[in-house]
């Protein structure tokens, strides 16, 4: 057993309260452990971080990464390669596509490169399981896995329709195994079911839904109320209906309140806080205090940002109607897939102009929530990868709030009537490294319940980034001196070192298998395939690991 | 011998799946892709019956195959055929930008090979 | 047990039986077969179709060597070798093919090809890549398979026969089957055939229009032009074949749709405007949900066509035509595509899974393959692998080998093998072949 020493660096890991003090970290069989008390037994392995600040391994709790929704959007856009910078192969390592939507190689590389360890496709059918555990099997180094999507689902429809709250946990417990998923995601609940038999929408969460008889609020209230009672890990992950819609921040609340206690995240919850109406874009400006203050005296509600930064990116979702909306509004290319009796999924190249009032206003909301949110516990960075941005914008987030004349640059150039829609003109925090570290790895791995992730102390997976400071906070972030994975060198400066594959985290929570038949009978009504080739051939996984009891 | 250009329409057949699989040396294989199916109409003006020997050119190749009476399903001037090795070698290489050799829609003149 | 394993086959020593097993000669990989396997050879395949029965009862084991050079038998060991060194000293391989084969061989050969720097193509590139290069252009609004079988009430099948090359779509999918809102099935439904000939798929339509070879682009432009409320000069009919008036009753039909689907084939990709004929179908479509829900769908011809795009894709970013030379993918169909890296004399090696392109492929190319040496992996014996330098054979993909494939609509489905071959699979010996290739350049 190597045992390897990371020496003398300056430790933050806000998770067990050390908060940049120098310290080491000892590693053995991938995991940390406690220094050795036997002053005979000596590190097989140093690697000396003298000056520099030593964090958990960063994770991403929300991108599109892996999956058919990913990779048409990379098939669609061969234009948004042809100028991007290329991955180019190594003596070990493949290549690969970059732009909005990196190849599946090179994005394990790119997250590496960027010390993250861990990342979670936020959407993926279930139908569609196998095809996403194939392109994360290509996604090197980093642990993955992915939420399955719930919110259009009609078996889950038909039990809240027939009141049957014990098949519809069952039903939930049932596709979380047979996906090898890890959480339970709502996509515009009920909203993308009304795009798919009609072309129309969900505008409010007591919309009745056609055909089902319910509300999105019913399904909201549902779902999360079985993941509590099946126990899962991470509560369950909302894409709020009308996303995008000036106004929508009531949307926001009232997704909040359908809640009734249950845990609950809501994600990209930026695209979320609109104030105004929709009629008037003159109107159009930030809720994010009213949700703010909502969500900091409601413990049971997580967030993730969404942050939108300026640039080229595709919008790619499983929010049908949301696709086509975006197509009319930007005319451009547009890709819409409908999956039998599951979800949607909307595709749209997208570019956020800084002379734009409303993409600055956009922009300016998401830096105003981590400003804002006094309780970093409670809040994840995210760009929704690509929907907002790249995931490699990261560094530049973390240099904006860090440094708030790094914002007032920025806010120098978008249009000046961004000061009366939102107040980031007025807010001087500055995030400390150690909030930094909470958001980008203690905080999402804590909401996604990941007791070995985002933190450093014994038992802890070994996954830790190593930077070098620097008074240019997008650089130090991009430039990692060290990513370990599993107490490997998996990253030096800048060039990858070993070509790993990563692991699969889920789920694989106990539920009464009961309404398996009811299960059947639906399925083999309507679906086009045999139910023995729905669930997901654990023996056909790479390595993995189970997640919660 | 007056040799009008037609419009040559490869394409499958259930009959050319099946021998596919039985495999493309056997008879039946050999025997569909190098059937010509024509309009009757078509036969008639050229003199041609069931069974005639024809030689089917165009600027790629010359092939020779054996003529048959549709049941109706090809307007007059368009011809069919299972395809197969010998359609693709009236295929011209030259894929204009987009990879895909122009393979249906061929002009191809016939006459009735002595 | 995990939940994908419970209902057994039901086996005695002579006759086995496997249910929901997989039939992949066709895009429609309709996975409720059943199989019944005696001595080695699938004697029964309830519910399969005519082409599936062909499929099933002619993949048996051959008496054929494992592995020749230049025609002659070898071991497994000397092929391995000879394949990787071929491939190693390759200046501009190709790898083509790939589309009857599993995803998880498609992986391995694309891999290859990444570390030897070849280009990457694929089947689709003869098939629906035209479709690709229109889907990249315009977007496209679809669905799974399922969608038009509990949704659709107007079906339209445009420059395809499906009734001969994808038996079971009618039945299984786009007209028969009764669906969540489509309760009376096939009566709830209206079908329009579109095609030059009066195809045996003409006999399952409600109408059929037959339309002058060559001008698909005209009819959908037409079409896309009714949509939108606009004149049409009534000079269409001299192009297309087909009336004015016929079209703008059927535009008034298709706008009254619920739920509607163009399915379309090669007769669309293969003629004249290939990409740009499939473009004006897809923004077609796109222009209908402005008024009902409409969806097209490009009906895919081999098994795994599919899987061959989505694979190539998630691994480069492109679907077909992709060139690593440089160290990183590059795309250009018509470039970097096996039609034309062959035709122009430009590939000096080439990788060939599971396909035929010394049958298919046009004159030049097929000359050009002749000449230049070859690794071929097939079930069955074909003028490819007659021309090979080295040539094996393989075990067949879903009747002796498990692995996924992903049907017409990206659905990935798992294959349930019948019977074991003596033959290694395209996976296995693609795998030792870059364990030899990755040996070599890591001077291991």
């Amino acid at each position: 057993m190597t045992l390897t020493c990371i020496t003398n660096g300056l430790l933050h890991d806000p998770a067990n309260n050390i908060d940049g003090v120098v310290r080491d970290v000892w590693i053995e069989d991938g995991r940390v452990v406690a220094a050795p008390t036997d002053l005979g037994r000596r590190a097989d392995k140093t690697i000396d971080a003298a000056g520099m600040v030593v964090m958990p391994g960063g994770v991403d709790m929300h991108c599109h990464i892996a999956g058919p929704k990913v990779n048409v959007a990379r098939k669609m856009m061969p234009d948004d390669k042809r100028t991007a910078e290329p991955v180019r192969r190594t003596a070990f390592t493949r290549s690969g596509t970059t732009g909005s939507v990196p190849s599946t190689f090179a994005t394990g590389y790119l997250y590496a490169g960027l010390g993250y360890t861990t990342a979670f496709d936020a959407a993926i059918p279930p139908l569609l399981a196998r095809h996403a555990h194939e392109e994360l099997e290509d996604t090197p180094i980093i642990d993955k896995g992915f939420y399955v999507l719930m919110g259009n689902n009609h078996y889950l429809m038909k039990q809240l329709q027939e009141n049957e709250p014990e098949r519809l946990k069952s039903y939930v417990g049932w596709l979380l195994n047979s996906t090898k998923g890890f959480a339970a995601k709502l996509v515009n609940p009920g909203g993308v079911e009304v795009w798919k038999s009609r072309g129309g929408n969900a505008t409010s969460l007591d919309d009745t839904i056609d055909h089902f008889d319910i509300t999105p609020r019913q399904i909201i209230s549902g779902v999360a109320t079985a993941v509590d009672e099946l126990g899962l890990p991470h509560p369950v992950h909302i894409h709020a209906n009308n996303l995008g819609v000036p106004g929508n921040y009531n949307t926001t609340l009232d997704t909040m309140n359908a809640l009734e206690g249950h845990r609950g995240h809501i994600t990209h919850i930026q695209f979320h806080s609109y104030g105004g109406d929709p009629d008037d874009q003159s109107t159009f400006c930030s809720r994010v205090p009213d949700l703010v203050e909502y969500v900091e005296s409601h413990p049971n509600i997580t967030v993730d940002v969404g942050q939108v930064m300026f640039g080229e990116t595709t919008s790619m979702t499983g929010d049908g109607p949301l696709g086509y909306f975006l197509h009319k509004v930007m005319g451009r290319k547009w890709f819409s897939g409908d999956t039998e009796m599951e979800t949607g999924c909307g595709i749209v190249p997208i570019t956020y102009k800084n002379k734009s009032l409303v993409h600055a206003i956009q922009w300016a909301i998401g830096l105003e929530w981590y400003l804002l949110m006094q309780d970093p516990w409670r809040i994840a960075m995210s760009t929704d990868h690509p929907n907002g941005s790249s995931f490699r914008a990261y560094p530049e987030i973390i240099a904006l709030l860090m440094s708030r004349d790094r914002r007032r640059e920025m806010l120098a150039r978008v249009p000046g009537g961004l000061k009366e829609r939102t107040t980031l003109a007025d807010l001087d925090r500055e995030y400390t490294l150690n909030e930094i570290a909470i958001i980008t790895r203690a905080s999402p791995a804590r909401i996604l319940g990941l007791k070995n992730k985002g933190h450093l102390g014994i038992g802890a997976d070994a996954d830790v980034t190593i930077y070098q400071p620097n008074e240019d906070y997008q650089r130090m972030f991009e430039l990692p001196r060290y990513v370990i994975r599993r107490g490997e060198i998996v990253v030096e400066d800048g060039e990858i070192r070993s070509n790993t594959e990563g692991r699969l985290l889920h789920v694989a929570p106990k539920y009464d298998e009961g309404p398996i038949d009811d299960i059947q009978e639906w399925f083999e009504k309507y679906y086009t395939i045999q139910f023995r080739n729905y669930p997901v051939d654990e023996n056909t996984l790479h390595e993995r690991e189970v997640i919660g009891s | 011998m007056m040799s009008d250009i037609f419009v040559l329409i490869p394409g499958r057949t259930s009959r050319q799946g099946t021998a596919l699989n039985e495999g493309k040396y056997t008879d039946t294989y050999k025997e569909e892709i190098t059937t010509l199916m024509m309009n009757a109409e078509d036969m008639q003006r050229l003199d041609l019956e069931t069974g005639d020997r024809v030689r089917m050119w165009n600027e790629q190749a010359e092939v020779v195959v054996t003529c048959k009476a549709d049941k109706g399903e090809s307007p007059p001037g368009v011809l069919f055929i299972s395809y197969g090795d010998i359609s693709s070698q009236l295929m011209g290489g030259d894929t204009h930008g987009s990879g895909m050799p122009t393979s249906k829609g061929l002009d191809v003149q016939l006459a009735k090979a002595e | 047990m995990s939940i994908a394993e419970q209902p057994p086959t039901t086996e005695t020593p002579e006759l086995k039986i496997v249910k929901d097993a997989t039939c992949t000669f066709c895009g429609c990989v309709c996975d409720d077969m059943e199989l019944t396997v005696e001595n080695n050879r699938i004697t029964k395949a309830k519910n399969a179709c005519v082409l599936g029965k062909a499929w099933f009862f002619n993949h048996h084991i051959e008496d054929r060597p494992d592995a020749t050079i230049d025609g002659q038998p070898v071991t497994y060991e000397a092929a391995f070798d000879k394949a990787a060194e071929i491939l190693l000293n390759a200046k501009n391989p190709l790898t083509y093919g790939m589309s009857d084969s599993t995803s998880e061989a498609q992986r391995v050969a694309v891999a290859i090809t990444d570390w030897i720097g070849g280009n990457l193509d694929t089947t689709t590139s003869v098939c629906h890549g035209p479709s690709g290069m229109a889907f990249q252009g315009v977007g496209e609004v679809t669905c799974s398979l399922g969608e038009i079988k509990n949704r659709a009430d107007f079906v339209i099948f445009w420059g395809g026969n499906p009734a001969e090359s994808h038996p079971r779509h009618f039945t299984k999918y786009s007209l028969m089957p009764k669906g969540q809102f489509v309760p009376n099935g096939r009566k709830d439904r209206t079908a329009v055939l579109i095609d030059v000939r009066k195809t045996k798929s003409a006999k399952a339509a409600n109408q059929f229009l037959q339309i002058k070879p060559r001008s698909d682009f005209e009819l959908a432009w037409a079409l896309r032009g009714l949509a939108k409320g606009l004149e049409i000069d009534p000079d269409i009919e001299r192009k297309t074949g087909i009336s004015l008036e016929t079209l703008t009753d059927l535009m008034d039909r298709m706008k009254k749709a619920k739920f509607g689907a163009i399915l379309f084939g090669m007769g669309v990709t293969m003629t004249r405007g290939k990409h740009i004929n499939s473009e004006a179908i897809l923004a077609l479509t796109r222009d209908m949900n402005r008024h009902t829900r409409w969806i097209a769908k490009p009906m895919r011809g081999h098994g795994n066509v599919t899987g061959a795009d989505n694979v190539v894709t998630w691994s480069t970013g492109y679907p077909f035509g992709v060139n690593l030379g440089r160290g990183y993918p590059r795309f250009n169909p018509g470039e970097f595509t096996s039609s034309d890296v062959l035709a122009r004399g430009e590939a000096d090696a080439a990788l060939i899974i599971a396909s035929d392109p010394m049958s298919n492929f046009s004159q030049p190319a097929r000359e050009h393959l002749a000449k230049i040496p070859s690794v071929v992996l097939d079930p069955k014996l074909s003028d490819t692998a007659r021309t090979a330098t080295v040539a094996f054979t393989t075990a067949t993909y879903g009747i002796n080998t498990p692995g996924t494939v992903y049907r017409m609509d990206d659905v990935p489905i798992p294959l349930r093998p019948a019977f074991e071959s003596p033959y290694k699979s395209d996976y296995e010996i693609l795998k030792e072949i870059e364990r030899r290739i990755r040996a070599k350049q890591l001077g291991v």
